[in-house]
């Protein structure tokens, strides 16, 4: 697929996410949507650091946890500004990912002992903000007080009582804005030598050490990209929900999530978590209304899905959906433009 | 009693001596949750996520042989070891082995989605609701003088011993011991000499997870099953595992005692919801500083 194609299929694909929603009067399907964008930059921040720096982190939920505790905090108990807090809930995400980076990567954890500890650090941050009661209010969690004040609308960062556009689209393009801004963060960095240098360590590190690549600073870099850009769904989650406690901050579930979409859509691709989240989400809906429906509503179907998918996809498309979509390609057109 | 600038709690010997006894039992269940996975580790070099997932699907087996048959949990053993063995085996050889092609982060990923499909296909099934074996002994015990040990403690306890000496026994003694030892040290050395090293991952895997079914049987008694039951354990047998050096049996029970003690003393002086934090503490530390661990040989 040759840079035309690719950059007209990019622009078709983001228009049509733009436009979509203003022919979508459903308050569900508006949400659907808004859920597979939160996941997909999820996934871009987890693939940046596992798909293109080769480190797996089972851990991703301590950069939101802490992204999204920072953000409601500053509000409740400083009286910030969210457009102010904001930027210490990105930072301090990135921090929390460059003191965790530095330990691991300082003593050379590598592969299942790097999966390890930052499991072991979100786990430790989970405990944290369950004991904590002074600071985090423990497990009863953070609410932020909701504005019904039109007028305040955006100086809350909350649209619930917006106006008509606001209220029912607000979150909807925040989290869009956020999606251009983390993939057009990764396709730069994809292109740039700071990019190259990330996907030589993943290949092989001991190579590019040799080849005088400071194997150390590029995973540290990657890192901080990551956790900050994952912290950022933090942020967009405590103004969207308005609530934040330990288990949705620090508990495993954040942390699988972000690693579902970039998996099955495509490792260390821009594409692959987009597609991939659109993919488990679209597959998701359709048995919760199908096979969930006929059973009842049960929980668990959905997940017991995605599980299957993530085994099949690793067996069978270790290039994700992108791969298919890519050896597709190559057969429609012949092999030309390859 | 002054610890890092924070003012502790002082106890009497009695009240200290009675937490770190209830830590050793507490750490015989850890000890033998963390066998079968320092089993696979050691050969196979898996970190295997769906420990704690399997777990839980050998405690429901438990429940319901109890539920539906009336047999009793520790003679359920008879039942859900073997049936474990074959579980593990048929996992290892068809889902595992094949979706992995022998990377380990892959491999990684692959445990966590087979968990992911055991605890979600759990919570389908069997629904969230938390259902306990009631056996007529289980509140009969011992007086310790410090504390009190129930039946169910001492037979965990005296089941991680046992588990612990008949894998030395079987990994030292038998041929298919000797074979899984092979593997472990020189993969391609022990395929030449005709060992079926497929076969003998699947093997391993088979009896780690018989490890864990045994111990679902011992656990049983005193906890109550419920599907998020594996992933309490998960992360503490890990830290087990690494502590005690990733292969090691006795490393694996001494860290399980250790690991059980620590947390019990941690919740004595740091209280109930803080005190955990000694096992995540433990485990980053070791990870950074220990990574082969007590017992562990050196890389």
């Amino acid at each position: 697929m040759n840079e035309r194609t690719r950059l007209f299929g990019w622009i078709l694909l983001l228009v049509t996410l733009a436009v979509v929603p203003l022919f979508l009067h459903s308050a569900r399907w508006i949400d659907f949507l808004e859920m597979t964008l939160f996941v997909a930059v999820l996934g871009q921040g987890w693939n940046i650091l596992a798909g293109y720096g080769g480190q797996y982190s089972f851990g991703h939920a301590l950069f939101f946890g802490t992204g999204a505790y920072i953000q409601a905090l500053l509000q409740v108990k400083f009286g910030l500004s969210p457009w102010v807090a904001m930027w210490f809930a990105v930072s301090g995400g990135a921090l929390v990912g460059a003191f965790v980076g530095y330990l691991s990567f300082r003593y050379g954890l590598r592969g299942s002992y790097f999966a390890l500890i930052t499991l072991a650090f979100a786990e430790a941050f989970l405990v944290l903000s369950r004991s904590l009661k002074s600071i985090t209010e423990g497990g009863q969690g953070v609410q932020l007080p909701l504005n019904q004040d039109p007028e305040q609308a955006i100086a809350t960062f909350q649209f619930n009582f917006a106006g008509p556009f606001l209220s029912e689209y607000g979150f909807y393009y925040t989290i869009f804005i956020i999606l251009l801004l983390a993939y057009g963060l990764t396709a730069w960095m994809e292109r740039s030598r700071f990019g190259a240098q990330l996907v030589a360590v993943r290949e092989n590190e001991d190579a590019a050490k040799a080849l005088g690549i400071n194997a150390f600073k590029v995973k540290m870099g990657a890192i901080c990209l990551s956790a900050g850009i994952t912290a950022t769904c933090g942020v967009y989650y405590v103004q969207k929900f308005l609530f934040i406690e330990p288990g949705i901050a620090f508990g495993p579930g954040k942390s699988v999530e972000a690693l579902f979409a970039p998996i099955i859509g495509g490792l260390g691709t821009v594409l692959g978590p987009l597609l991939g989240s659109l993919f488990i989400h679209g597959v998701g809906e359709m048995t919760k209304a199908t096979i969930g429906q006929a059973l009842g509503g049960r929980p668990g179907v959905d997940l017991i899905l995605f599980g299957i998918i993530l085994i099949l996809v690793l067996a069978f498309l270790p290039r994700g959906l992108v791969g298919l979509l890519e050896a597709i390609w190559k057969r429609l057109t012949g092999g030309r433009n390859a | 009693m002054e610890f890092l600038g924070i003012t502790l709690p002082s106890y009497g010997w009695p009240t200290i001596a009675g937490s770190a006894i209830s830590g050793v039992f507490l750490g015989s269940i850890y000890a033998l949750v963390a066998l079968g996975l320092t089993l696979i580790y050691g050969v196979l070099h898996i970190i295997n996520f769906a420990h704690g997932a399997l777990l839980m699907l050998a405690m429901y087996a438990v429940y319901f042989l109890w539920s539906t048959f009336g047999i009793d949990p520790y003679l359920a053993m008879l039942i859900v070891v073997p049936g474990g063995f074959f579980f593990g085996y048929g996992l290892q050889r068809f889902v595992i082995g094949k979706a992995s092609h022998g990377r380990d982060e892959i491999i990684l990923l692959v445990t966590l989605g087979v968990s992911i499909v055991i605890e979600n296909a759990a919570l389908f099934f069997f629904s969230a609701t938390e259902r306990s074996v009631r056996v007529p002994y289980d509140l009969d015990g011992i007086d310790l003088g410090v504390t009190w040990a129930v039946y169910p403690e001492l037979a965990a306890l005296g089941g991680s011993f046992l588990i612990t000496l008949a894998l030395w026994v079987f990994m030292s003694r038998t041929d298919t011991g000797k074979a899984i030892r092979a593997v472990a040290k020189e993969r391609q050395g022990a395929q030449l000499m005709g060992i079926n090293v497929e076969h003998i991952f699947a093997v391993t895997f088979g009896i780690g997870v018989a490890c864990v079914a045994a111990a679902a049987s011992l656990l049983v008694p005193t906890y109550a099953v419920h599907p998020q039951i594996g992933s309490l354990f998960v992360l503490i047998a890990f830290t087990v595992v690494v502590l005690g050096g990733m292969g090691s049996f006795v490393g694996a029970l001494v860290g399980g005692f250790l690991i059980g003690i620590t947390e019990q003393l941690g919740r004595l002086y740091l209280g109930e919801s803080l005190g955990v934090i000694t096992i995540s503490v433990i485990f980053i530390l070791v990870l950074l500083f220990r990574p082969t661990g007590l017992f562990g040989a050196k890389s």
